[in-house]
C-alpha cells in the first residue's frame, strides 16, 4: 500500500515485535490466571462438576442465589463447581458460554436462560455429550433440559400473604392491596388467586378487600398510594403489597404516621429493606422466596441426574441436604418450597 | 499490489500532496520483506503467536470442536467486518450495522409467524437490509452527510424499527432443517457449513478491494476525497454502493444469528457494531482511512474471536475479556503512531547530521 513505501522496514519490525510480545504476554497473564482455580478443583478428589450460568453476572439477586448453589455444590459433593455467564442479559450472549462449558466436558449445567429457545440447539449439543441440564430461575423449552428448578408455586405465595394479614388483623376487617403497575402478571396472578382465596375460605369470611392501588414499583407513587388509602379508609386495618418496592415504600409511609403499629402491612419484600421496619414494629411478618435455597435445591438435582438417580420424570425424588426431599413434578418441575416468612426473629440470618 | 498501479499515481498533481515526505531511505529490502513487517503481517503473527499458546497452554483448545464453535461464534463479524473495512478504508463509518441485522431478525420473525413461504422470507429480509443500506448511504454520499452522525441516528433507527416490528416478542419456530443446517460441520473437521458461504463473501470483497480499479479508487478516496474526485473517482457513487453492500451483508449475518440462534428477536445482535469495528481496526486499517487490507481483518477478527474462545474455555470472566480487547485495541492504533514517531525522529536526525559540514 502506499504508506508502506514511506516505511522504513526495520522500525516497522520492531514494532512488530513489540506487538506481538506484548500481545502474547497479556494473553498469558489472562490465562494464568483462570487456570488456577479449575485445577485446585479437579485436585480435590471426585470427578463430577458443575457449572452455573446465570442470565449476567454482577446481580444483586443473582449473587445470592448462585452463592446458595456454590454451597449445595459443595454439599452434593460436585469436585468443583464454577460460574461463567455474559455481562449482558441479551437472548444469544449465553450460547457461547454453553459452548465452552461443553468442551470442557462439564457434567452438570445449570442455567437461567436468558432466552427459551436461543439456547436450546447449545444445549442440546451439551447434552448430547453427556452434560445434565437444569434449569433455574427461568426456563428454557422443556425439552432443552432435564429438570426446571422453579421458586414457588404462584398459589402459594398468594395464599401466604392472605394468612399473614387475616393473622395480623385478628381475622376481620378491612384490607387493600397496593400492587406494582395494574397489568403486571405476576402481581395480577397473585392477586386473582388472593381474591378466589379470601371469597372461598370460610376463615376469611369477616375480612373484606375495599380497594387495589397501584404504586407502579415506583417508590414515591407507591408512598403516595399508601397515604392516598390512609385517608380514602379510615376503618382500614391492613395492607397486602405484593411487591418489594411497594411494601418498603408502605412501610416508610406507616412508621412515619399515626397508622403505625394499628394498621398491619405484609406482602413481598426484601430482608435487607424491610429490617428496620420490622425492628421498629411497623412491619410483623413479611414473606419471599430465599433466593439461595433455589440455587441449593438446582446443585442438589444436577447431582441426582448425575449419578443416574433421577432422569427428571414425574414422581422422581431427590433429597436436597438440608432442605429434605423435594419431587420432580410433571414437566420436570421441581417446586424449592413455600415462601420464607421474615419477622423479628429470623430477619437477621438472611442477607438480600 | 497498488504500489505499481495506483490509478493516482497517472496523475501528478494530486501525487505531491499525498507523500507528503519522500522517503530518503533507498529501497533496500524486497517487497516480500516489506510485505512480511507490514501491519496486517504483525496482527497474522499475533494470531499465529496466540493460536499456537493457545493449544500447547489451554486444555481441549486444539480439538475441531473449537473451530466449530469458534467459527460459529465469529460469522456474524466475520461477515460485517467485509464492507466495514472497505468503508472504513475510504474515510467513513458505519455504526448501524448491528441495528440492521436486529431488523431483519425481526422482520423474519413477523414473515415466517405469518405463514410466508421460508425462502420468501431469507428474500424480503435481504431487501430489507439493502434497503437500510440505500438509506445510510443516500443520506451520506448523496447529501453528503457525515457518516458517523447518519449511522449513529440509524443505529437508534433501525433497532427501533425492529422493536415496532416484533414488539418484545419471539420467533422461534423456524424450519427445522434449516436451522440444523445453520449449524451443521463439515464431516469430522468441525468446519461449520455456513463457513463455504462466508468465504464466498470474504473472497468476492477481497478481490473488491485488491484486484479492481474499483478497490484502488477506495485507498484513494481515504486518502484525500478531493484528489479522488479530481483524478476520476467516482467518490460518491462508491460510497452509495458500500453503504448499501454494508447493508445487505448485515442482513446476512441477520440471518445467520437469527437461525443459528433459532430465535428473531428485536435485540438479536444489539452492539455488534463495536466488536466488528474493533476487530477491523485491530486488522491493521486506519481509522483515518487509506490503509488496511482484508488479510489482515480477517486475522483480526480471528485473533479476537481465539482470545474470547480461550478466556471462557479459561472460564475467565468476561471483564477481564473486553479490558484485553480494549488494551489490543488500544496497542494496535498506538504502534503504529510510536513507529512513525521513532521514524520521524530518526529522519530529522539523519537530515541534520546529512546538512551539517
Amino acid at each position: 500500500m502506499m504508506f508502506d513505501r514511506k516505511k522504513s522496514p526495520r522500525s516497522s519490525r520492531l514494532a512488530s515485535l513489540v506487538a506481538v510480545t506484548a500481545v502474547v504476554s497479556m494473553a498469558l497473564t489472562a490465562c494464568g490466571g483462570s487456570g488456577t482455580p479449575a485445577s485446585s478443583g479437579e485436585a480435590a478428589g471426585g470427578d463430577a462438576t458443575i457449572t452455573f450460568i446465570p442470565k449476567q453476572l454482577n446481580n444483586p439477586y443473582t449473587d445470592v442465589v448462585l452463592a446458595g448453589g456454590k454451597k449445595g455444590a459443595k454439599e452434593a459433593g460436585f469436585s468443583s463447581s464454577n460460574v461463567v455467564g455474559p455481562l449482558e442479559a441479551s437472548a444469544s450472549s449465553q450460547v457461547s458460554f454453553i459452548n465452552a462449558e461443553t468442551q470442557a466436558g462439564t457434567n452438570v449445567i445449570v442455567i437461567a436462560a436468558n432466552d427459551p429457545d436461543a439456547v436450546c440447539t447449545a444445549l442440546g449439543e451439551a447434552r448430547s455429550a453427556g452434560a445434565k441440564i437444569v434449569a433455574f430461575d427461568s426456563d428454557t423449552k422443556p425439552e432443552c433440559r432435564d429438570v426446571f428448578i422453579s421458586q414457588v408455586v404462584a398459589k402459594d405465595v398468594a395464599l401466604i400473604q392472605t394468612k399473614l394479614i387475616s393473622e395480623q388483623i385478628g381475622g376481620s376487617g378491612e384490607i387493600a392491596i397496593l400492587s406494582a403497575t395494574a397489568n403486571a402478571t405476576n402481581q395480577n396472578e397473585w392477586i386473582k388467586f388472593m381474591e378466589e382465596e379470601l371469597k372461598s375460605n370460610p376463615a376469611y369470611k369477616d375480612i373484606k378487600l375495599v380497594a387495589k392501588v397501584y404504586g407502579d414499583d415506583n417508590d414515591t407513587k407507591s408512598f403516595q398510594e399508601a397515604q392516598g388509602l390512609m385517608q380514602a379508609h379510615p376503618n382500614l386495618k391492613g395492607i397486602i403489597s405484593p411487591t418489594t418496592v411497594g411494601i418498603a415504600a408502605t412501610a416508610r409511609y406507616l412508621s412515619t404516621s399515626a397508622y403505625k403499629g394499628k394498621v398491619a402491612l405484609t406482602g413481598l419484600g426484601l430482608p435487607n429493606e424491610m429490617r428496620p421496619f420490622v425492628k421498629d414494629g411497623t412491619v410483623k411478618e413479611f414473606a419471599l422466596w430465599d433466593p439461595a435455597q433455589l440455587g441449593y435445591v438446582a446443585s442438589f438435582a444436577g447431582k441426582a441426574l448425575k449419578d443416574g438417580k433421577i432422569t427428571g420424570k414425574a414422581g422422581d425424588t431427590f433429597t436436597a441436604g438440608e432442605l429434605g426431599e423435594r419431587k420432580v413434578q410433571d414437566g420436570g418441575l421441581v417446586i424449592v418450597g413455600p415462601p420464607t416468612v421474615f419477622n423479628a426473629a429470623n430477619i437477621d440470618k438472611y442477607n438480600f | 499490489m497498488s504500489e505499481t498501479t495506483t490509478p493516482t499515481s497517472n496523475a501528478p498533481a494530486p501525487e505531491a500532496p499525498l507523500t507528503r515526505s519522500p522517503s530518503t531511505t533507498p529501497w533496500r529490502k524486497t517487497r516480500t520483506a516489506k510485505l512480511l513487517a507490514s501491519r496486517d503481517a504483525i496482527t497474522i503473527y499475533a494470531l499465529v503467536a496466540f493460536l499456537i499458546y493457545a493449544s500447547i497452554s489451554i486444555p481441549r483448545f486444539a480439538s475441531p470442536v473449537t473451530t466449530g464453535f469458534l467459527l460459529l461464534d465469529v460469522i456474524p463479524v466475520l461477515l460485517i467486518a467485509m464492507p466495514m473495512t472497505l468503508i472504513i478504508i475510504t474515510g467513513e463509518i458505519d455504526l448501524s450495522v448491528a441495528s440492521i441485522a436486529g431488523l431483519t431478525s425481526a422482520t423474519m420473525g413477523v414473515l415466517w409467524a405469518g405463514g410466508m413461504n421460508i425462502w420468501l422470507v431469507l428474500a424480503v429480509s435481504v431487501l430489507v437490509g439493502v434497503a437500510c443500506g440505500m438509506f445510510n448511504g443516500f443520506l451520506i454520499a448523496v447529501l453528503g452527510l457525515p457518516s458517523l452522525a447518519v449511522t449513529i441516528g440509524t443505529l437508534a433507527l433501525f433497532r427501533g424499527l425492529a422493536l415496532v416490528t416484533i414488539g418484545d416478542n419471539a420467533v422461534a419456530n423456524f424450519p427445522k432443517p434449516l436451522t440444523a443446517f445453520f449449524t451443521s460441520k463439515l464431516g469430522a473437521t468441525g468446519i461449520p457449513t455456513v463457513m463455504i458461504g462466508v468465504l464466498v463473501v470474504i473472497i468476492a470483497f477481497g478481490v473488491l478491494l485488491h484486484f479492481t480499479p474499483f478497490g484502488r479508487g477506495l485507498f484513494g478516496m481515504g486518502y484525500s476525497k478531493e484528489a479522488a474526485a479530481f483524478v476520476g473517482i467516482k467518490v460518491a457513487r462508491s460510497k452509495f454502493w458500500l453503504y448499501v453492500a454494508s447493508g445487505a451483508v448485515s442482513a446476512l449475518a441477520g440471518i445467520f444469528w437469527t437461525l443459528r440462534y433459532t430465535s428473531a428477536r428485536s435485540d438479536n445482535a444489539t452492539g455488534l457494531e463495536l466488536a466488528v469495528i474493533a476487530a477491523v481496526l485491530l486488522g491493521g486499517v486506519s481509522i483515518f482511512g487509506g490503509k488496511g487490507s482484508i488479510l489482515g481483518v480477517l486475522a483480526g477478527v480471528l485473533l479476537i474471536g481465539s482470545l474470547n474462545y480461550a478466556l471462557r474455555l479459561g472460564r475467565v470472566s468476561d471483564v477481564v475479556l473486553i479490558t484485553v480487547t480494549g488494551l489490543l485495541l488500544i496497542l494496535s492504533v498506538v504502534a503504529p503512531s510510536i513507529g512513525s514517531a521513532i521514524r520521524g525522529w530518526r529522519h530529522t536526525r539523519r537530515v541534520r547530521r546529512s546538512t551539517e559540514p
